[in-house]
């Protein structure tokens, strides 16, 4: 039997790396086929050189056994193969039935197009109303849009790109029973991922990308989750360690905090109750766009509140700004590394004066002590292992792993009172994610309180002590994180208001 | 002191139409995320192109055309610097209003008060004798009805066309689009000239219908009234025609008020349309979080295709 897809010697060079290395593999009619491996392995590039979107250097691709090399991801569509993006390709101020359209060569009418979304979605078991603008849209609800504008094409390989990152657990369930019910109705899924666990339950085969080259190909039933790891990252990886310990006193207070949302696709913020103690790490898990954001520029002073809401050590400081709360000890690190955390064109050094100057005595009179903070800079990059040339290098030439360690270590090196933290690890490869949360649990060791909001249900059980949902803009009631099961954390983030009363 | 309202009504149309054309032009240009500050220089070289070619042919069909491509030979200019060459939109914008100014008045050197000829009216002489509806409806030159026609083609364009849906999806996330496989430059090259082309026709409607003179600097702000409206009117088309006519409006009934010498300063009379125009808009767009969700989310952003 032919395969349905045959990649043979597939290589793709950019200028200073290889992203693609002679890879070669096939994928069956109906088979749900697994794609490991770290971040900067070259998965994306594999994908978008399937899709249409890059084109090849050398190396052969075919479809059904005849040649396949798709100038255009029009031209992939016309051959059957469909794609969920890992950041959803979808259009906020658009409707359902809109973004549908446009991703389809010839959509029907509106009425009918509406019509056959109701269709799809009802028999794949993803219920979603054609006429809502998709920047009302859960990211659940998004991945469904996406889902459906594919399977209205009728595809005969879809290709996932991490597509379980911003669901809750209950959302992967229904996400895998669908994929289950294509692979038996004879569609190939390509399936992205690096949660090990997801693809051992899922797939069928894994093939394993390391530095773009194919180090492995394996039925993920038979191996272990630690045996693939090794293989993605080529050595085996030490889990975050901390002695026990009992907590100090509380530092942090938030107290019937409402906030209303800034924008149109926000989340306001209602009635948010929360305390860290010293040497205590707690986890805010939560889908995005439940009020992350909006808890993190609440916190960081972004968005100024009534005084009273937010204390540290029982200073006032909600009606405070951003330096004044770093200098009583009060410490941010947001999630878009980017444009928010970092600025990406000015060099390593100027990004650690923007938040450091303050803490770390980098100005005096109003002028700056710059070699004071090219030392901070080299000392963040030296502790941290930020690979990089120097601190004078412009912060969006360091890759996202690099990047994250050094913007977690600019603030952990000005020794907060309070650390808080917005996905620390997103985007971020194994290794440097290990030695991040290594630095957090350090930092709540030494005493301080450190608050960490992430979707990575992992990564909030693997280093927290108590463990909350945001929801809605609605925060749980924290519990301890030990013990806590996938089932009750799913049951949490779905917003099951009610389990407030069994947690008491 | 007594003003005749059908007169100024008529004149309020005839007053509106130019910043009409412009702001509609550059509403689809926006829809499409490119923010073009260059419309008052592409007004004017529309205004002088159509005069010279006014007064040259004869023609005042070949004047509009005029108008056009000189507009859009200006808008290319800010395409290719913008869309190819990855150059600031703001920065290419402003540079394009004063190069179209000084370009202008070289052009334009000379022509100054000679003849042109006047533009037909399409409807006839008895439509136009009814009491009232007469002059208000069936007095005005072809491009008056254009422009309004234009308002809702680009209305049911952009609200129920495929094409309208594309150009709002480069406009609302570039990445987005380029990743289903929309040609976002090509797009974006499209909705740009036809910018040009309706702030040329404005302009070209100014310098040969109404003003029926060429002088420097003629178009005074026009083109900056245009991008107000389309802001403030929330990329809404039937705003964008409301605003222009409220503009056109108080810019007509201060004219007769200077006439008639009421009590007020010239330079505060001369100002108000401008100053009414946009509060009564920002009073309207003042729910921010309705207009934000109107506005193109990726306006003024350079997009670079991530191969």
């Amino acid at each position: 039997m032919t395969a349905l897809l045959a990649i043979e010697g597939l290589t793709k060079a950019y200028p200073g790396v290889v992203a693609n290395d002679d890879v070669s593999f096939a994928i069956q009619t109906g088979e749900v086929h697994a794609l490991l491996g770290e971040n900067g392995a070259g998965k994306s590039t594999l994908v978008k050189m399937i899709y249409g979107l890059v084109k090849p250097d050398r190396g052969v691709m075919r479809l059904r056994g005849a040649p396949y090399a798709p100038a255009e991801p029009r031209a992939a569509r016309a051959a059957g193969v469909a794609m969920v993006f890992q950041h959803f390709s979808l259009f906020e101020a658009l409707n359902v039935a809109e973004n549908i359209a446009l991703g389809m060569e010839n959509p029907p009418k509106p009425r009918d197009l509406a019509e056959r979304i109701r269709k799809v979605s009802e028999t794949y078991g993803l219920p979603l109303d054609p006429f809502r603008l998709v920047g009302d849209l859960s990211a659940g609800e998004r991945q469904r849009v996406e889902i459906i504008r594919c399977l209205l094409q009728d595809p005969k390989l879809l290709i996932m790109d991490e597509p379980t990152s911003v669901l809750t657990p209950q959302e992967v369930e229904i996400l895998f029973h669908t994929l289950r019910k294509l692979a038996a109705e004879g569609t190939a899924i390509l399936y992205i991922s690096h949660k090990l666990e997801e693809i051992r339950t899922l797939c069928d085969t894994a093939t394993i990308l390391r530095l773009g080259k194919k180090v492995a190909t394996c039925t993920p039933r038979d191996v272990t989750a630690a045996h693939m790891a090794e293989l993605m990252v080529g050595k085996s990886l030490s889990v975050p360690a901390r002695d026990a310990h009992e907590p100090g006193a509380v530092l942090l207070k938030v107290e019937g905090l409402s906030v209303s949302a800034a924008s149109p696709f926000g989340t306001s913020l209602r009635d948010v109750t929360l305390e860290v103690r010293a040497g205590e790490v707690l986890g805010i898990g939560g889908v995005a766009g439940n009020g992350q954001d909006e808890l993190l520029s609440v916190l960081s002073g972004e968005t100024p509140v009534a005084a009273g809401s937010v204390t540290l050590k029982g200073v006032a400081l909600g009606a405070l700004g951003p330096e004044a709360r770093r200098g009583l000890g009060l410490l941010c690190a947001p999630e878009e590394r980017l444009g928010h955390a970092a600025a990406p064109d000015m060099s390593l050094t100027e990004n650690a004066l923007l938040t450091g100057r303050g803490r770390k005595g980098l100005e005096a009179r109003g002028f700056v002590d710059w070699s004071r903070t090219r030392g901070f800079a080299e000392a963040i990059i030296a502790r941290f292992d930020v690979r990089t040339p120097g601190p004078g290098v412009a912060a969006r030439a360091l890759s996202g792993g690099n990047l994250q360690k050094f913007v977690i270590g600019r603030e952990i090196l000005q020794d907060p009172v309070v650390l808080v933290v917005n996905q620390p690890t997103w985007g971020v490869d194994a290794s440097a994610a290990a030695a991040i949360r290594q630095a957090l649990l350090d930092l709540a060791q030494g005493g301080a309180a450190v608050i960490v909001i992430s979707q990575d249900l992992d990564e909030l059980l693997e280093i927290s002590d108590l463990f909350c949902a945001l929801n809605e803009g609605r925060l749980s009631v924290p519990r301890p994180a030990r013990g806590l099961g996938m089932e009750e954390i799913g049951l949490m983030l779905g917003g099951a208001h009610d389990m407030h009363e069994v947690a008491r | 002191m007594i003003i005749d309202p059908v007169t100024l009504i008529v004149a309020l149309i005839t007053v509106a139409t130019p910043v009409l054309l412009a702001a509609i032009g550059e509403l689809v240009v926006e829809k499409s995320g490119v923010l073009n500050l260059g419309v008052e220089g592409m007004m004017i070289m529309g205004a002088v192109c159509g005069f010279i070619v006014a007064h040259e042919t004869g023609s005042v069909a070949m004047a509009f055309v005029a108008g056009m491509g000189g507009a859009m030979a200006l808008a290319l200019v800010f395409a290719v610097l913008t869309q190819v060459l990855m150059a600031n939109q703001v920065a290419s914008g402003l540079a394009l209003t004063l190069f179209g100014l000084g370009l202008a008045a070289l052009l334009g050197s000379g022509y100054s008060g000679l003849p042109v000829p006047v533009a037909s009216r399409p409807f006839p002489e008895a439509l136009q004798a009814i009491p009232v509806a007469g002059p208000i409806l069936f007095s005005h030159s072809v491009l008056v009805y254009v422009a309004i026609a234009l308002v809702g083609a680009v209305w049911f364009v952009l609200a129920r066309t495929r094409a309208g849906l594309v150009i709002r999806a480069v406009g609302e996330n570039h990445d987005a689009a380029h990743a289903l496989g929309y040609k976002v430059v090509r797009i974006r090259f499209a909705t740009i000239l036809f910018g040009g082309a309706c702030a040329g026709l404005g302009g070209a409607f100014l310098s040969v219908v109404r003003v029926q003179n060429w002088f420097d600097g003629m178009t005074a702000g026009a083109g900056w009234i245009a991008l107000a409206l389309v802001v403030f009117a929330s990329w809404k088309a039937g705003r964008v025609l409301l605003g222009a006519w409220l503009f056109g409006g108080i810019a007509a009934l201060q004219l007769r008020l200077q006439a008639a010498e009421v009590g007020v300063p010239v330079a505060l009379l001369d100002a108000s349309p401008y100053l009414v125009t946009i509060i009564v808009l920002v009073i309207i767009s003042s729910d921010r979080r309705r207009a934000a969700l109107n506005a193109p989310a990726a306006l003024g952003r350079a997009f670079h295709a991530a191969s």
